[in-house]
């Protein structure tokens, strides 16, 4: 198994005490497979490609383990990190618009950076992934103002993948983007999968639909916890977690391309994770809860690789 | 490129066209008549010299001739760099005595000016990531830029001048002397520069270590910083993207503050009684001579519109930015 990640616990330090962004969470992720990570705004998503990866200032590890391919990562220790990321683990940000130097040009910022890393460019390699991706060589030479937001986009792709990761998290790489460059952002990311430039994969996403189309499986989060995990044509077509349920339904049509259409449809919203309440945390929006949802439902395995935590799943 | 320095230009020519007619329409609108207030005003016993004077300002306003005449002359002087006599120093061209005055001015004005920008940028980046430097720089910066340029130098003055005694207070140089070239007039010229230097320069200081540290602050938590560390990048790469690009909104402050620095400039040499254009417009203004006041002031617009050009200039060349927009953006 390349990645395992164990009763994860991230906290966010504020002045009012400490968010639980993430408050036990485990999974784990296969060589070559590509989880898609669903959920609501606020659930975690980004938090856990973070602790993935690199956690910002305001972050505290609070417990659990993350183990990829068989080492420990060092995941609260920062400089230990360092050696990880990018050569094993890498990101590509929910804010890849503006993750470009805008005052250097492109290929300068890349030699910089690879060089800062220990590494030489390989420019014919880098031209190779380019066009693999539909971008021009002419882009390297120029500032990242000079560039479409697709084409950013794809160049972050490129620049992230380039040490061939083990693991790659991929955070709302499509949100911002039309349809059509959204389909072909994820052939893209599928495309670097197949070519092993990335051994797993996890793909954040508001989007169930398009998920669909290109994870293996697909993880729902809610609240800083693990709803279920299935393989994703499960999840779309039997699924048995009450917030999977609703959040299928509030799309018209699995499978057809929506545009925007973001997860709104569920009345209520989720609880604070500054203290959140005891039980299932879905319990004041879940339309079959009872009495025994005042306790914690565990994750359970409901058979072969689909796992929820619902008491009557 | 080219469009866009000639709408620089052309903006630059506009203030220009503006300031000339302002500094034209000044003495002529004035209540009473300029020419008997002035030729009374200038003290002058000699009657050959008051005569030479009324007719020669008579003459210079024209007051028979059509206003479009009036003003077309004054233009057509302008630009022959003629910008009449003197009252308080008849009957020296203005021209000469300002000329006297510049080279004071931006002796203090151009080192002051580059010296705590650098100094101020380099300052404010090392208080960005040093704990213990940034609680000195933040207080001792706001503490600087608050005060007023005229406080600092008396207090300078007192301080430095008359309490330590180790610098002159007053002067361009010492009274003893005449100016030549000697090793000893160039050390005394020094001497005497320094606290008018050293006020302005520490004013000016504190707000741009201030500005500097801010903006890296801003850079480092900008999402390009934060993409580089996810990607394990050291954090000296980063520093000097943050650096970097933190820069060129000082180089805009620069030129916003011009003539902030420039007013200061001239109070300072008033502190100091320093032979500048500031000292040079107090005593235009207590003699009431409009045409040094005039000749003094288009100096300093010429001069802050040439810092203005050069200014963008540089921006220009060292913002790629601006450079691909004036491409235009090829998408
Ligand atoms: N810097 C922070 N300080 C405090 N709380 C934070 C911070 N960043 C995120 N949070 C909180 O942590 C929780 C999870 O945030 P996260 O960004 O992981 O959500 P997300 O699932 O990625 O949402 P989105 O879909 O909007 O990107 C949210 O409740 C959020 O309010
Ligand atoms: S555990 Fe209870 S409240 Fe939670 S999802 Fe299941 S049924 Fe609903
Ligand atoms: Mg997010």
């Amino acid at each position: 198994m390349s990645l395992r990640v164990s009763e994860l616990k991230v906290y966010y330090r504020t002045l009012k005490g400490e968010v639980r962004a993430l408050d036990g969470l485990s999974f784990g992720l296969a060589d070559g497979e590509i989880l898609g990570l669903v959920g609501e705004s606020g659930c975690g998503k980004s938090t856990l490609g973070k602790s993935l990866i690199r956690l910002d200032g305001r972050m505290r590890h609070a417990g659990g383990t993350v183990v990829l391919d068989g080492e420990e990562l060092p995941i609260a220790d920062d400089r230990r990190m360092n050696d990880y990321r990018f050569h094993q683990v890498s990101l590509i940000p929910q804010y890849a618009m503006s993750a470009l130097n805008p005052t250097r040009k492109i290929r300068r910022m890349v030699t910089e950076l690879l060089r800062s890393r220990g590494v030489t460019l390989d420019t014919a390699e880098l031209e190779s992934r380019m066009s693999q991706v539909g971008l021009p060589r002419e882009v390297l030479d120029r500032y990242p103002i000079e560039l479409s937001g697709g084409m950013k986009q794809r160049m972050v792709m490129v620049v992230s993948t380039l040490l061939d990761p083990s693991l790659l998290i991929a955070d709302e790489v499509t949100s911002a983007l039309d349809v059509s460059t959204q389909k072909a952002v994820a052939r893209a990311l599928l495309g670097f999968r197949d070519s092993g430039y990335v051994k797993s994969m996890i793909f954040v996403t508001h989007d169930l639909a398009l998920t669909h189309h290109i994870a293996d499986t697909i993880m729902v989060m809610y609240a800083g916890r693990l709803a279920e995990k299935a393989p994703a044509d499960v999840i779309v077509k039997a699924p048995r977690h009450p917030y999977t349920r609703l959040l299928l339904d509030s799309l018209p049509e699995v499978g057809v391309r929506h545009t925007d259409r973001r997860l709104t449809g569920i009345a209520g919203s989720p609880p604070s994770l500054l203290d959140p309440p005891a039980g299932c945390r879905f319990r004041d929006r879940c339309p079959i809860a009872g009495e025994e949802c005042a306790e914690d439902p565990p994750v359970a395995e409901v058979a072969a690789g689909h796992y929820v935590a619902c008491w009557k799943a | 490129m080219r469009r866009y320095f000639g709408r620089k230009l052309l903006i630059y020519g506009l203030t220009f066209f503006v300031a000339v007619t302002v500094n034209w329409m000044i003495p002529r609108f004035m209540p009473g008549d300029p020419v008997a207030s002035m030729v009374a005003r200038a003290n002058i016993t000699q009657p050959a010299a008051v005569e030479a004077m009324r007719r020669y300002y008579s003459g210079l306003f024209g007051f028979d001739q059509p206003l479009w005449q009036q003003y077309l002359n004054f233009w057509a002087a302008l630009f022959r760099g003629d910008f009449g006599l003197s009252i308080w120093l008849f009957p020296h061209p203005v021209s000469t005595v300002i000329g006297g005055a510049v080279p004071y001015t931006l002796a203090l004005i151009v080192p002051s000016v580059l010296l705590s920008w650098v100094v101020g940028n380099r300052l404010g980046a090392y208080a960005a990531r040093r704990k213990l430097l940034d609680n000195t720089v933040l207080p001792v910066g706001y503490v600087l830029t608050a005060m007023p340029y005229m406080w600092l130098a008396v207090l300078l003055a007192w301080a430095l001048g008359v309490l330590a005694g180790v610098f002159p207070v007053a002067g361009g140089y010492s009274f003893s002397m005449r100016p030549n070239w000697s090793w000893t007039f160039l050390l005394d010229l020094l001497h005497h520069w320094t606290l008018p230097f050293l006020s302005l320069f520490l004013v000016a200081l504190g707000g741009w270590a201030i500005g500097m540290r801010n903006m890296i602050i801003y850079e480092l938590e900008s999402d390009y910083s934060n993409y580089l560390a996810a990607l394990g990048a050291p954090a000296r790469l980063i520093r000097k993207y943050a650096f970097r690009n933190a820069v060129l909104p000082q180089i805009t402050g620069l030129a916003l503050q011009l003539g902030v620095l420039v007013a200061g400039a001239l109070v300072t040499e008033i502190v100091f009684a320093y032979p500048g254009l500031g000292s040079l417009i107090l005593k235009a203004i207590q003699n009431k001579d409009f045409f040094l006041l005039q000749g003094a002031f288009l100096f300093i617009v010429i001069g802050v519109l040439i810092a203005n050009f050069i200014i963008d200039i540089v921006y220009v060349v060292v913002d790629p930015r601006t450079r691909a927009g004036m491409a235009g953006a090829r998408a």
